[in-house]
């Protein structure tokens, strides 16, 4: 990675510095006519618009979570809360689960990050290890499974015929070894000068002595952009709860919410498409009262997301670019 | 010869270096390449509790049943008909997320720019589960988009705009954009920055404006990036994911919102249909494989060098 930065200081030709001179001080700019000003003004409009229409609907479902909730029935809290109070939150306490489905994702995030990123790294540095055995051909073997997919059937017959259905492992086991991730570490373990490796053989180090004085260290940036793709994915991941898992025991904090949010419309659907008896009448009033309950599962759920989201932009920024330069 | 082998120190090092990653291929064999073994269910009748036996092996009766069996082949065609219209929807607007990244790039006030950029890359970090909870908020019979409206008289009743089917390929489209636009942006905006900056003010020097910099220089240099996304985009052609339609799907948007992935899922986990889907998934991935293959092929030819 790094030679590739330096390829731009070739000594330049004598003519581009002294034009460089030149021009230095003298700051050019565009030619500006009244259509670059509208073109200049409507981005600045557009722009805004695309930023609110991403921020804004957090922040509705926000100020409708602590606004009560009999005005964010009749959809009066657009712009500003209402009297502000936090009883939502304390009934979403009170949903049987939810702290168990806490831990479970809590547990998943923690420990399928830690093993992900321990994976990631001892795999990318020793696929450079050139005195390991077919060691080509083991970096293919692991690349490989990029491009192809058993499918759903099989892959759910597999976990099944693994006992992994009904069981935290399924979460973790199934996404340690991650070619895309592997790759990226490989690549920084590359840049890593090969002098400092032979000098750790040479006084005596081990394969896994090198790994974890000497790689370690050098490649932590990487590895937090390893850390921050691979918690996020296992927050945000639902479709193996989905069918792998039966048992509330595992159930995790996406798939709560996807319950909560998925009975309310089909009752709601239900409701509004055949004409009211009094039964369905009741299960409306019900669903209504729970709207503001499943908002406010809503912001639970996203709310790590958005306060690790900002602090680590910079390498999620790194992980694409460096996929970008790679893939 | 086995006093040569262990006299050889590096080899031994090879071996014991190959016996640390064993456990961890061992890994891969077990979930990503056993499951193809799998593939053999598409040529029995497998019924799930029972163990699979020769009794019932069907040979390609279910590749027969996908083009011989009317209903099932009018559903497979419905639903290959979505696939193509998802995909060929995000495909015709595959531009968008690179004039996104082009006119960011040419915002002066450098704060604005990052501000937009970070807020509209957060919502690539949700889950679709999450995307879903917030349509449903935003969009339900009481949500902002039913209030507002009425009150400003777009719309009398409220509208069921998740319980139809109308515009769903728009709107899944809509909604993937959301998600993903910003962060897709990011890649074009690395892309851009690395563009020589002397080339542009050369340009204007000679007095180009700003679009025609755009058009000449910023343009075709970031124009190999979106020609690898595309072909990406052309080899998972027929992969839309499920995630996304799955929790968006409901009994009235059912018929046009199935696509490939999801069909697969809901003839195995609604219908019991096991042999069945696996067969259509294993028609998948050869197409796919095929696709994947093609495209890298196309790619070599034009630039010179594949993408994989």
């Amino acid at each position: 990675m790094g030679a590739d930065f330096n390829n731009d200081k070739n000594p330049q030709p004598e003519t581009a510095v002294k034009k460089k001179v030149k021009y230095k001080g003298k700051k050019v700019k565009y030619k500006v006519s009244i259509g670059d000003r509208i073109i200049s003004v409507l981005t600045y409009v557009i722009y805004s618009l695309f930023a609110f229409v991403c921020a804004y609907p957090f922040y509705y479902i926000f100020i409708n979570t602590i606004s009560s909730n009999e005005l964010s029935q009749r959809g009066k809290i657009v712009f500003l809360p209402q009297e502000i109070h936090f009883k939502n939150y304390e009934r979403v306490l009170q949903i049987p689960n939810i702290f168990q489905a806490l831990e479970v994702s809590v547990a998943r995030t923690i420990i399928g990050t830690f093993l992900t990123v321990a994976v990631s790294a001892f795999l990318g540095y020793m696929f450079t290890r050139e005195t390991m055995w077919h060691r080509k051909l083991w970096f293919r073997f692991v690349c490989a499974t990029m491009y192809f997919n058993a499918g759903i059937i099989p892959w759910y017959i597999t976990m099944k015929n693994l006992g992994l259905t009904n069981n935290f492992w399924a979460y973790i086991l199934p996404v340690i070894v991650q070619p895309f991730n592997i790759i990226l570490c490989k690549t920084f373990v590359e840049a890593v000068p090969k002098e400092l490796q032979e000098a750790a053989e040479i006084d005596g180090a081990g394969t896994l002595r090198i790994f974890y004085k000497i790689i370690l260290p050098v490649i932590k940036p990487i590895l937090a952009t390893v850390a921050i793709f691979s918690a996020v994915g296992q927050w945000n991941s639902f479709q193996d709860t989905l069918l792998l898992v039966t048992d509330q025991k595992y159930y995790t904090l996406q798939y709560l919410l996807y319950n909560y949010i998925n009975q309310a419309s089909s009752l709601k659907a239900l409701v509004n498409n055949t004409n009211s008896g009094e039964a369905l009448a009741a299960s409306l009033a019900h669903a209504a009262t729970t709207t503001s309950i499943r908002m406010t599962v809503t912001i639970v759920v996203v709310t790590p997301i958005i306060l690790v989201y900002p602090f680590f932009q910079r390498y999620f920024t790194k992980g694409i670019m460096i996929g970008a330069v790679k893939g | 010869m086995k006093k040569k082998f262990f006299a050889d120190p590096k080899k031994v090092r090879g071996y014991k270096e190959f016996l640390y990653i064993l456990p961890l291929l061992i890994l891969v064999l077990v979930f990503s390449y056993y499951p193809l073994y799998g593939w053999v269910y598409a040529f029995f009748d497998y019924k799930p509790p029972f163990p699979l036996s020769w009794d019932r092996f069907v040979g390609l009766k279910w590749f027969r049943s996908m083009f011989e069996n009317e209903v099932r082949l009018k559903q497979i065609l419905t639903v290959l008909r979505n696939t193509f219209a998802m995909s060929g929807i995000s495909l015709f607007f595959s531009w968008f997320p690179m004039v996104f990244a082009i006119f960011l790039n040419e915002i002066k006030c450098k704060p604005f720019q990052k501000i937009v950029q970070t807020v509209t890359t957060l919502p690539n970090f949700i889950s679709w589960v999450l995307v879903y909870a917030i349509a449903f908020c935003i969009f339900n019979s009481t949500g902002v988009v039913n209030t507002v409206g009425m009150k400003l008289g777009l719309f009398d009743t409220p509208q069921m705009f998740l319980q139809s089917s109308e515009h769903i390929w728009f709107k899944m489209w809509l909604w993937l954009t959301w998600k993903n636009a910003g962060w897709a942006a990011i890649m074009y905006m690395a892309a851009i920055a690395g563009i020589d900056s002397e080339l542009i003010e050369a340009a204007k020097v000679d007095g180009a404006s700003r679009m025609k910099v755009i058009w000449h220089i910023t343009i075709p240099s970031i124009l190999p990036t979106y020609f690898v996304l595309v072909m990406l985009n052309l080899a998972n052609f027929l992969t839309n994911g499920m995630e996304q339609y799955f929790v968006f799907q409901n009994a009235f948007n059912k018929e046009a919102i199935q696509v490939l992935d999801l069909y697969v899922y809901n003839l195995a986990m609604g219908s019991g249909g096991y042999s069945l889907s696996t067969a259509i998934s294993i028609l998948k991935s050869v197409v796919s494989l095929v696709l994947l293959c093609a495209t890298n092929k196309f790619s070599k030819l034009i630039r010179g060098e594949g993408f994989i």
